[in-house]
Protein backbone atom coordinates (compact mmCIF):
# COMPACT_ATOMS: atom_id res chain seq x y z
CA UNK A 1 0.00 0.00 0.00
CA UNK A 2 3.13 2.55 0.75
CA UNK A 3 4.06 2.28 -2.77
CA UNK A 4 0.58 2.69 -4.54
CA UNK A 5 0.40 6.01 -1.87
CA UNK A 6 4.02 7.47 -3.02
CA UNK A 7 2.83 6.98 -7.27
CA UNK A 8 -0.29 8.52 -6.35
CA UNK A 9 1.56 11.45 -4.54
CA UNK A 10 4.13 11.15 -7.46
CA UNK A 11 0.82 11.90 -10.20
CA UNK A 12 -0.51 14.53 -8.22
CA UNK A 13 2.31 16.58 -7.95
CA UNK A 14 3.39 16.28 -11.44
CA UNK A 15 -0.62 17.13 -12.09
CA UNK A 16 0.87 20.50 -10.89
CA UNK A 17 3.53 21.35 -13.14
CA UNK A 18 1.03 21.87 -16.32
CA UNK A 19 2.56 24.34 -18.14
CA UNK A 20 1.45 27.06 -20.94
CA UNK A 21 0.30 25.57 -24.09
CA UNK A 22 1.76 26.19 -27.36
CA UNK A 23 0.45 23.34 -29.79
CA UNK A 24 1.22 20.02 -29.39
CA UNK A 25 0.68 16.97 -32.15
CA UNK A 26 -1.93 14.57 -32.30
CA UNK A 27 -0.91 10.72 -33.42
CA UNK A 28 0.20 10.15 -37.35
CA UNK A 29 -2.79 8.85 -39.04
CA UNK A 30 -1.73 5.69 -39.85
CA UNK A 31 -3.17 1.80 -40.93
CA UNK A 32 -1.02 -1.52 -40.10
CA UNK A 33 -1.89 -5.16 -40.95
CA UNK A 34 0.36 -7.56 -39.34
CA UNK A 35 1.28 -10.82 -39.25
CA UNK A 36 2.98 -12.51 -36.48
CA UNK A 37 4.49 -16.15 -35.72
CA UNK A 38 6.14 -17.39 -32.46
CA UNK A 39 8.14 -20.70 -32.37
CA UNK A 40 9.82 -21.88 -29.28
CA UNK A 41 9.54 -25.15 -26.90
CA UNK A 42 7.10 -26.74 -28.90
CA UNK A 43 4.80 -23.93 -28.84
CA UNK A 44 3.33 -22.54 -31.55
CA UNK A 45 1.14 -19.05 -31.62
CA UNK A 46 0.50 -17.41 -35.08
CA UNK A 47 -2.44 -14.93 -35.92
CA UNK A 48 -3.25 -11.48 -37.44
CA UNK A 49 -2.69 -7.81 -35.55
CA UNK A 50 -4.36 -4.71 -36.92
CA UNK A 51 -4.80 -1.05 -35.86
CA UNK A 52 -5.90 1.85 -37.39
CA UNK A 53 -5.64 5.24 -36.34
CA UNK A 54 -8.00 8.73 -37.84
CA UNK A 55 -8.49 12.07 -37.27
CA UNK A 56 -11.45 13.31 -36.90
CA UNK A 57 -11.31 17.43 -37.16
CA UNK A 58 -8.30 19.00 -35.72
CA UNK A 59 -8.41 17.57 -32.34
CA UNK A 60 -9.72 14.45 -32.09
CA UNK A 61 -7.80 11.47 -33.16
CA UNK A 62 -9.33 7.79 -32.63
CA UNK A 63 -8.34 4.44 -33.24
CA UNK A 64 -8.97 0.81 -33.42
CA UNK A 65 -7.78 -2.50 -33.10
CA UNK A 66 -8.27 -6.25 -33.66
CA UNK A 67 -5.92 -9.35 -32.32
CA UNK A 68 -5.76 -12.72 -32.85
CA UNK A 69 -3.36 -15.09 -30.87
CA UNK A 70 -3.76 -19.13 -32.54
CA UNK A 71 -1.81 -21.07 -30.16
CA UNK A 72 -0.57 -24.98 -29.96
CA UNK A 73 1.39 -25.76 -27.34
CA UNK A 74 2.85 -28.78 -26.10
CA UNK A 75 5.40 -27.00 -24.25
CA UNK A 76 7.41 -28.73 -21.34
CA UNK A 77 5.32 -27.82 -18.13
CA UNK A 78 2.15 -29.05 -20.76
CA UNK A 79 3.94 -32.24 -21.98
CA UNK A 80 4.91 -33.20 -18.58
CA UNK A 81 2.18 -32.52 -16.30
CA UNK A 82 -0.96 -32.31 -18.86
CA UNK A 83 -1.23 -32.76 -22.21
CA UNK A 84 -1.46 -30.70 -25.63
CA UNK A 85 -3.87 -28.63 -26.49
CA UNK A 86 -4.43 -25.39 -29.18
CA UNK A 87 -6.73 -22.58 -27.74
CA UNK A 88 -7.36 -18.71 -29.30
CA UNK A 89 -7.50 -15.45 -28.04
CA UNK A 90 -9.15 -12.83 -29.50
CA UNK A 91 -8.45 -8.85 -28.23
CA UNK A 92 -10.39 -5.67 -29.49
CA UNK A 93 -9.69 -2.39 -28.68
CA UNK A 94 -10.81 1.41 -29.24
CA UNK A 95 -9.20 4.54 -28.60
CA UNK A 96 -9.68 8.60 -28.58
CA UNK A 97 -6.98 11.17 -28.08
CA UNK A 98 -8.12 14.64 -27.80
CA UNK A 99 -6.22 17.38 -28.24
CA UNK A 100 -6.29 20.58 -26.58
CA UNK A 101 -3.58 23.19 -26.64
CA UNK A 102 0.07 21.18 -25.84
CA UNK A 103 -2.24 18.53 -23.70
CA UNK A 104 -3.29 15.34 -25.16
CA UNK A 105 -6.12 13.61 -23.31
CA UNK A 106 -6.79 9.61 -24.20
CA UNK A 107 -9.28 7.41 -23.45
CA UNK A 108 -8.57 3.42 -24.11
CA UNK A 109 -10.96 0.12 -23.58
CA UNK A 110 -9.99 -3.13 -24.91
CA UNK A 111 -11.08 -6.94 -24.34
CA UNK A 112 -9.70 -10.19 -24.71
CA UNK A 113 -11.34 -13.52 -24.47
CA UNK A 114 -9.72 -16.94 -24.35
CA UNK A 115 -12.11 -20.04 -23.47
CA UNK A 116 -10.18 -20.16 -20.32
CA UNK A 117 -10.10 -16.12 -19.55
CA UNK A 118 -11.28 -12.99 -20.01
CA UNK A 119 -9.87 -9.33 -19.75
CA UNK A 120 -11.63 -5.79 -19.84
CA UNK A 121 -9.23 -3.21 -19.25
CA UNK A 122 -9.61 0.48 -19.16
CA UNK A 123 -7.01 3.27 -19.93
CA UNK A 124 -7.09 7.19 -19.35
CA UNK A 125 -3.68 9.26 -19.94
CA UNK A 126 -2.77 12.23 -20.12
CA UNK A 127 0.58 14.05 -22.07
CA UNK A 128 1.66 17.61 -21.65
CA UNK A 129 4.43 19.56 -23.49
CA UNK A 130 5.79 21.97 -21.72
CA UNK A 131 9.34 24.54 -22.32
CA UNK A 132 8.26 25.11 -26.17
CA UNK A 133 7.96 21.11 -26.98
CA UNK A 134 11.54 20.20 -25.51
CA UNK A 135 10.00 17.63 -22.62
CA UNK A 136 6.77 15.78 -22.33
CA UNK A 137 5.13 14.79 -19.50
CA UNK A 138 2.65 12.36 -19.74
CA UNK A 139 0.73 10.03 -16.49
CA UNK A 140 -1.37 7.29 -16.90
CA UNK A 141 -4.34 5.01 -14.88
CA UNK A 142 -5.28 1.39 -15.90
CA UNK A 143 -7.75 -0.73 -14.32
CA UNK A 144 -8.44 -4.37 -15.45
CA UNK A 145 -11.38 -6.95 -14.50
CA UNK A 146 -10.47 -10.22 -15.55
CA UNK A 147 -12.29 -13.51 -15.06
CA UNK A 148 -10.32 -16.53 -14.63
CA UNK A 149 -11.72 -20.30 -15.55
CA UNK A 150 -10.38 -23.75 -16.17
CA UNK A 151 -11.48 -26.25 -18.69
CA UNK A 152 -12.97 -29.37 -17.95
CA UNK A 153 -14.07 -27.38 -14.07
CA UNK A 154 -17.72 -25.75 -14.90
CA UNK A 155 -17.27 -25.07 -10.62
CA UNK A 156 -14.26 -22.81 -10.70
CA UNK A 157 -14.24 -19.24 -11.50
CA UNK A 158 -12.55 -16.28 -10.06
CA UNK A 159 -11.69 -12.74 -10.63
CA UNK A 160 -8.50 -10.73 -10.90
CA UNK A 161 -8.37 -6.93 -10.99
CA UNK A 162 -5.55 -5.03 -11.78
CA UNK A 163 -4.31 -1.06 -11.34
CA UNK A 164 -1.61 0.58 -13.47
CA UNK A 165 0.05 4.06 -13.00
CA UNK A 166 2.27 5.46 -15.52
CA UNK A 167 4.21 8.00 -14.89
CA UNK A 168 7.05 9.05 -17.90
CA UNK A 169 9.00 11.79 -19.25
CA UNK A 170 10.33 12.58 -23.05
CA UNK A 171 13.18 15.51 -22.88
CA UNK A 172 15.04 16.49 -25.96
CA UNK A 173 18.46 17.17 -24.52
CA UNK A 174 20.43 18.48 -27.67
CA UNK A 175 19.35 18.18 -31.52
CA UNK A 176 20.28 15.31 -32.07
CA UNK A 177 19.70 13.53 -28.69
CA UNK A 178 16.66 12.70 -27.25
CA UNK A 179 15.83 10.75 -23.67
CA UNK A 180 12.45 9.46 -22.24
CA UNK A 181 12.03 8.22 -18.94
CA UNK A 182 8.86 5.84 -17.56
CA UNK A 183 8.18 4.57 -14.43
CA UNK A 184 5.11 2.21 -13.88
CA UNK A 185 3.48 0.53 -10.81
CA UNK A 186 1.15 -2.02 -11.28
CA UNK A 187 -1.07 -3.45 -8.28
CA UNK A 188 -2.68 -6.77 -8.74
CA UNK A 189 -5.49 -8.49 -6.73
CA UNK A 190 -7.29 -12.03 -7.00
CA UNK A 191 -6.53 -15.26 -8.77
CA UNK A 192 -3.12 -15.12 -10.02
CA UNK A 193 -1.58 -18.37 -10.93
CA UNK A 194 -2.18 -20.50 -13.84
CA UNK A 195 -4.82 -22.73 -12.79
CA UNK A 196 -2.91 -25.76 -14.78
CA UNK A 197 -0.16 -25.81 -13.74
CA UNK A 198 1.75 -27.57 -11.03
CA UNK A 199 4.61 -28.00 -8.80
CA UNK A 200 6.70 -30.98 -7.64
CA UNK A 201 7.71 -32.30 -4.44
CA UNK A 202 9.51 -35.47 -3.01
CA UNK A 203 7.58 -38.14 -1.93
CA UNK A 204 9.61 -39.22 0.30
CA UNK A 205 9.99 -42.63 -1.54
CA UNK A 206 12.56 -41.76 -4.07
CA UNK A 207 10.50 -40.03 -6.69
CA UNK A 208 8.42 -36.77 -6.68
CA UNK A 209 4.85 -35.93 -7.21
CA UNK A 210 2.56 -32.92 -8.22
CA UNK A 211 0.25 -30.93 -6.47
CA UNK A 212 -1.43 -27.69 -7.34
CA UNK A 213 0.63 -24.18 -7.73
CA UNK A 214 -0.23 -22.07 -5.03
CA UNK A 215 0.14 -17.86 -5.38
CA UNK A 216 -0.45 -14.93 -3.16
CA UNK A 217 -3.90 -13.47 -4.01
CA UNK A 218 -2.10 -10.28 -4.27
CA UNK A 219 1.00 -8.70 -6.29
CA UNK A 220 2.47 -4.98 -6.63
CA UNK A 221 4.99 -4.29 -8.92
CA UNK A 222 7.34 -1.09 -9.72
CA UNK A 223 9.28 -0.78 -13.08
CA UNK A 224 11.61 2.61 -14.07
CA UNK A 225 12.97 2.84 -17.54
CA UNK A 226 15.35 4.64 -19.00
CA UNK A 227 15.61 5.18 -23.02
CA UNK A 228 17.37 6.90 -25.57
CA UNK A 229 18.06 7.94 -29.40
CA UNK A 230 20.66 9.44 -30.84
CA UNK A 231 20.71 10.61 -34.59
CA UNK A 232 24.40 10.43 -36.14
CA UNK A 233 25.84 12.79 -38.16
CA UNK A 234 24.83 10.90 -40.92
CA UNK A 235 21.00 9.57 -41.47
CA UNK A 236 21.39 6.86 -38.79
CA UNK A 237 20.30 6.61 -35.23
CA UNK A 238 21.32 4.28 -32.17
CA UNK A 239 19.51 3.43 -29.56
CA UNK A 240 20.05 2.75 -25.72
CA UNK A 241 17.80 1.29 -23.21
CA UNK A 242 17.66 0.04 -19.63
CA UNK A 243 14.66 -1.26 -17.36
CA UNK A 244 14.70 -1.83 -13.62
CA UNK A 245 11.86 -4.47 -12.34
CA UNK A 246 10.86 -5.00 -8.60
CA UNK A 247 7.99 -6.98 -6.87
CA UNK A 248 6.67 -7.93 -3.44
CA UNK A 249 7.22 -11.16 -4.76
CA UNK A 250 10.71 -11.55 -4.72
CA UNK A 251 11.65 -11.02 -8.44
CA UNK A 252 13.94 -8.34 -9.42
CA UNK A 253 14.86 -7.91 -13.33
CA UNK A 254 16.86 -5.86 -15.66
CA UNK A 255 16.55 -5.48 -19.26
CA UNK A 256 18.77 -4.09 -21.36
CA UNK A 257 18.25 -3.38 -25.38
CA UNK A 258 21.03 -1.31 -27.55
CA UNK A 259 19.79 -1.04 -30.80
CA UNK A 260 21.12 1.00 -34.65
CA UNK A 261 18.58 2.04 -37.11
CA UNK A 262 20.05 2.57 -40.81
CA UNK A 263 18.16 3.96 -43.68
CA UNK A 264 19.00 3.59 -47.23
CA UNK A 265 17.55 4.93 -49.79
CA UNK A 266 13.58 3.00 -49.77
CA UNK A 267 15.04 0.45 -47.41
CA UNK A 268 15.25 0.89 -43.60
CA UNK A 269 17.30 -1.62 -41.56
CA UNK A 270 16.82 -2.03 -37.74
CA UNK A 271 19.36 -3.90 -35.19
CA UNK A 272 19.16 -4.34 -32.05
CA UNK A 273 20.27 -6.84 -29.20
CA UNK A 274 18.01 -7.39 -26.30
CA UNK A 275 19.51 -9.16 -22.73
CA UNK A 276 16.59 -9.63 -19.93
CA UNK A 277 18.05 -11.49 -16.42
CA UNK A 278 15.73 -12.13 -13.28
CA UNK A 279 16.05 -13.66 -10.10
CA UNK A 280 13.13 -16.26 -8.75
CA UNK A 281 10.21 -15.28 -7.09
CA UNK A 282 10.23 -16.15 -3.03
CA UNK A 283 7.94 -19.17 -3.00
CA UNK A 284 9.77 -20.58 -6.50
CA UNK A 285 11.38 -23.56 -5.92
CA UNK A 286 12.02 -26.56 -8.85
CA UNK A 287 11.41 -29.41 -6.43
CA UNK A 288 9.74 -28.67 -2.89
CA UNK A 289 10.77 -31.04 0.04
CA UNK A 290 7.56 -32.53 0.41
CA UNK A 291 3.35 -31.56 0.07
CA UNK A 292 2.46 -28.48 1.42
CA UNK A 293 6.25 -27.44 2.26
CA UNK A 294 5.36 -23.94 2.12
CA UNK A 295 2.36 -21.02 2.17
CA UNK A 296 2.77 -20.62 -1.29
CA UNK A 297 3.85 -22.96 -3.78
CA UNK A 298 5.19 -22.25 -7.80
CA UNK A 299 7.26 -23.69 -10.16
CA UNK A 300 6.35 -21.26 -13.27
CA UNK A 301 9.31 -21.17 -14.98
CA UNK A 302 8.35 -17.18 -15.81
CA UNK A 303 9.00 -17.26 -11.77
CA UNK A 304 12.41 -18.75 -11.95
CA UNK A 305 15.81 -17.49 -12.06
CA UNK A 306 17.05 -17.02 -16.20
CA UNK A 307 18.23 -15.27 -18.31
CA UNK A 308 16.95 -14.52 -22.04
CA UNK A 309 18.66 -12.37 -25.21
CA UNK A 310 18.72 -12.17 -28.42
CA UNK A 311 18.83 -10.33 -31.62
CA UNK A 312 16.46 -8.18 -33.90
CA UNK A 313 16.60 -7.74 -37.44
CA UNK A 314 14.15 -5.72 -39.48
CA UNK A 315 13.89 -4.27 -42.94
CA UNK A 316 11.26 -1.98 -43.60
CA UNK A 317 10.95 -1.13 -47.85
CA UNK A 318 8.88 2.23 -48.90
CA UNK A 319 6.68 1.23 -51.15
CA UNK A 320 5.62 4.65 -52.15
CA UNK A 321 5.45 8.05 -51.16
CA UNK A 322 2.87 10.54 -52.44
CA UNK A 323 2.98 12.67 -49.77
CA UNK A 324 2.83 16.72 -50.19
CA UNK A 325 2.46 19.76 -48.16
CA UNK A 326 -1.60 19.42 -47.77
CA UNK A 327 -1.67 15.48 -47.24
CA UNK A 328 0.28 12.25 -46.53
CA UNK A 329 0.35 9.35 -48.50
CA UNK A 330 3.10 6.72 -48.05
CA UNK A 331 3.04 2.55 -47.97
CA UNK A 332 5.96 0.47 -46.44
CA UNK A 333 6.29 -3.55 -45.87
CA UNK A 334 8.44 -4.69 -42.97
CA UNK A 335 10.26 -7.78 -41.71
CA UNK A 336 11.19 -8.04 -38.59
CA UNK A 337 12.90 -11.09 -37.09
CA UNK A 338 13.69 -11.98 -33.45
CA UNK A 339 15.86 -14.96 -32.08
CA UNK A 340 15.67 -15.19 -28.59
CA UNK A 341 17.30 -17.82 -26.13
CA UNK A 342 16.37 -19.16 -22.88
CA UNK A 343 18.49 -20.42 -20.37
CA UNK A 344 16.98 -21.40 -16.64
CA UNK A 345 19.29 -21.01 -13.54
CA UNK A 346 17.13 -23.54 -11.35
CA UNK A 347 14.03 -24.95 -13.64
CA UNK A 348 14.96 -28.76 -14.51
CA UNK A 349 13.99 -30.13 -17.52
CA UNK A 350 11.51 -33.08 -16.38
CA UNK A 351 11.41 -34.81 -19.97
CA UNK A 352 14.65 -36.42 -18.74
CA UNK A 353 13.76 -39.13 -16.79
CA UNK A 354 15.54 -41.87 -14.75
CA UNK A 355 18.11 -40.03 -12.60
CA UNK A 356 17.40 -38.89 -9.05
CA UNK A 357 15.22 -36.01 -8.79
CA UNK A 358 16.70 -32.77 -8.49
CA UNK A 359 19.41 -33.63 -10.91
CA UNK A 360 17.86 -33.62 -14.24
CA UNK A 361 19.13 -30.94 -16.73
CA UNK A 362 18.07 -27.23 -16.68
CA UNK A 363 15.78 -26.30 -19.14
CA UNK A 364 16.90 -24.06 -22.00
CA UNK A 365 14.75 -23.49 -25.37
CA UNK A 366 15.55 -21.24 -28.46
CA UNK A 367 12.22 -19.15 -29.73
CA UNK A 368 12.18 -17.44 -33.32
CA UNK A 369 9.21 -14.47 -33.60
CA UNK A 370 8.61 -13.38 -36.98
CA UNK A 371 6.42 -9.89 -37.79
CA UNK A 372 5.32 -8.80 -41.49
CA UNK A 373 3.11 -5.94 -41.99
CA UNK A 374 2.13 -3.67 -44.11
CA UNK A 375 1.58 0.64 -43.17
CA UNK A 376 -0.34 2.99 -44.81
CA UNK A 377 -0.08 6.46 -43.44
CA UNK A 378 -2.68 8.71 -44.92
CA UNK B 1 12.86 3.18 -0.90
CA UNK B 2 10.09 3.86 -3.26
CA UNK B 3 8.76 6.54 -1.26
CA UNK B 4 11.80 8.28 -1.08
CA UNK B 5 12.42 7.53 -5.19
CA UNK B 6 8.84 9.24 -5.57
CA UNK B 7 9.91 12.39 -3.11
CA UNK B 8 12.93 12.82 -5.31
CA UNK B 9 10.55 12.92 -8.63
CA UNK B 10 8.08 15.00 -6.93
CA UNK B 11 10.75 17.36 -5.93
CA UNK B 12 12.55 17.33 -9.43
CA UNK B 13 8.45 18.21 -10.87
CA UNK B 14 8.63 20.68 -8.56
CA UNK B 15 11.51 22.35 -9.44
CA UNK B 16 10.62 22.61 -13.08
CA UNK B 17 7.25 23.90 -12.60
CA UNK B 18 9.15 26.52 -11.43
CA UNK B 19 11.12 27.20 -15.13
CA UNK B 20 8.71 28.40 -16.66
CA UNK B 21 10.62 30.98 -17.89
CA UNK B 22 13.22 29.13 -19.33
CA UNK B 23 14.11 29.95 -23.02
CA UNK B 24 13.91 26.58 -25.47
CA UNK B 25 17.76 25.61 -26.18
CA UNK B 26 16.92 23.78 -29.22
CA UNK B 27 14.72 25.95 -31.63
CA UNK B 28 12.29 24.92 -33.82
CA UNK B 29 14.34 25.10 -36.83
CA UNK B 30 16.96 22.51 -35.25
CA UNK B 31 14.52 19.95 -34.66
CA UNK B 32 14.79 18.51 -37.97
CA UNK B 33 16.79 15.48 -37.07
CA UNK B 34 14.87 14.64 -33.98
CA UNK B 35 11.51 14.66 -36.16
CA UNK B 36 13.44 12.25 -38.30
CA UNK B 37 11.00 9.06 -37.92
CA UNK B 38 14.04 6.93 -36.95
CA UNK B 39 14.04 9.03 -33.57
CA UNK B 40 10.48 7.78 -32.45
CA UNK B 41 11.03 5.89 -29.43
CA UNK B 42 7.99 3.87 -31.22
CA UNK B 43 7.84 3.61 -34.70
CA UNK B 44 6.04 0.72 -35.40
CA UNK B 45 3.25 0.61 -32.39
CA UNK B 46 1.83 -2.59 -33.97
CA UNK B 47 5.38 -4.27 -33.35
CA UNK B 48 5.81 -2.66 -29.87
CA UNK B 49 2.78 -3.90 -28.24
CA UNK B 50 2.80 -7.62 -29.84
CA UNK B 51 6.73 -7.89 -28.97
CA UNK B 52 5.31 -6.55 -25.41
CA UNK B 53 3.17 -9.10 -25.11
CA UNK B 54 5.34 -11.88 -26.44
CA UNK B 55 7.78 -10.80 -23.45
CA UNK B 56 5.19 -10.32 -20.44
CA UNK B 57 3.60 -13.72 -21.41
CA UNK B 58 7.33 -15.50 -20.66
CA UNK B 59 9.22 -13.43 -17.87
CA UNK B 60 8.35 -11.94 -14.84
CA UNK B 61 8.83 -8.35 -15.14
CA UNK B 62 6.11 -6.18 -16.74
CA UNK B 63 5.79 -2.28 -17.03
CA UNK B 64 7.36 1.04 -18.17
CA UNK B 65 7.43 -0.92 -21.61
CA UNK B 66 5.82 1.73 -23.85
CA UNK B 67 2.16 0.15 -24.32
CA UNK B 68 -0.14 -2.01 -22.67
CA UNK B 69 -2.44 -4.78 -23.06
CA UNK B 70 -4.52 -7.16 -21.74
CA UNK B 71 -5.30 -11.36 -21.54
CA UNK B 72 -3.19 -14.17 -19.89
CA UNK B 73 -0.96 -15.27 -22.19
CA UNK B 74 -0.14 -18.35 -20.41
CA UNK B 75 1.31 -20.93 -22.63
Amino acid sequence: MERRRASLLLISALALTGQAAVGGTLPEERMDALYHFYSGDNVEIDGPSLLVRKNVGQSVSVSGSYYVDSITSASVDVVTTASKYSEERTQWGAGIDYLHGDTTMSVGFSNSEENDYSADTINFGISQEVFGGLTTISMGYGSGSDEVRRRGDDAFQDTVDKKAYRLGVSQVLTRNWVVGLAFETIADEGFLNNPYRSVRYLDGAGGFAFQAERYPRTRASNAAAVRSRYHLPWRAAVAAEYRFFTDDWGIDAHTLELGYTQPRGRLTFDLRYRYYTQGSADFYSDLFPYQDAQNFLARDKELATFQSHGPHVGVTYTLFDRTSDTRALRGSASLFYDYIFFNYDDFRDLRVTGVQPGTEPFFSFNASVVQAFFSLWF
Amino acid sequence: MNARAATAIVAAALLLAGCSGVEPWVKPYERDRLADPIMSFDRNPVSTSYMDHVREAREGARGAAGSSGGGCGCN
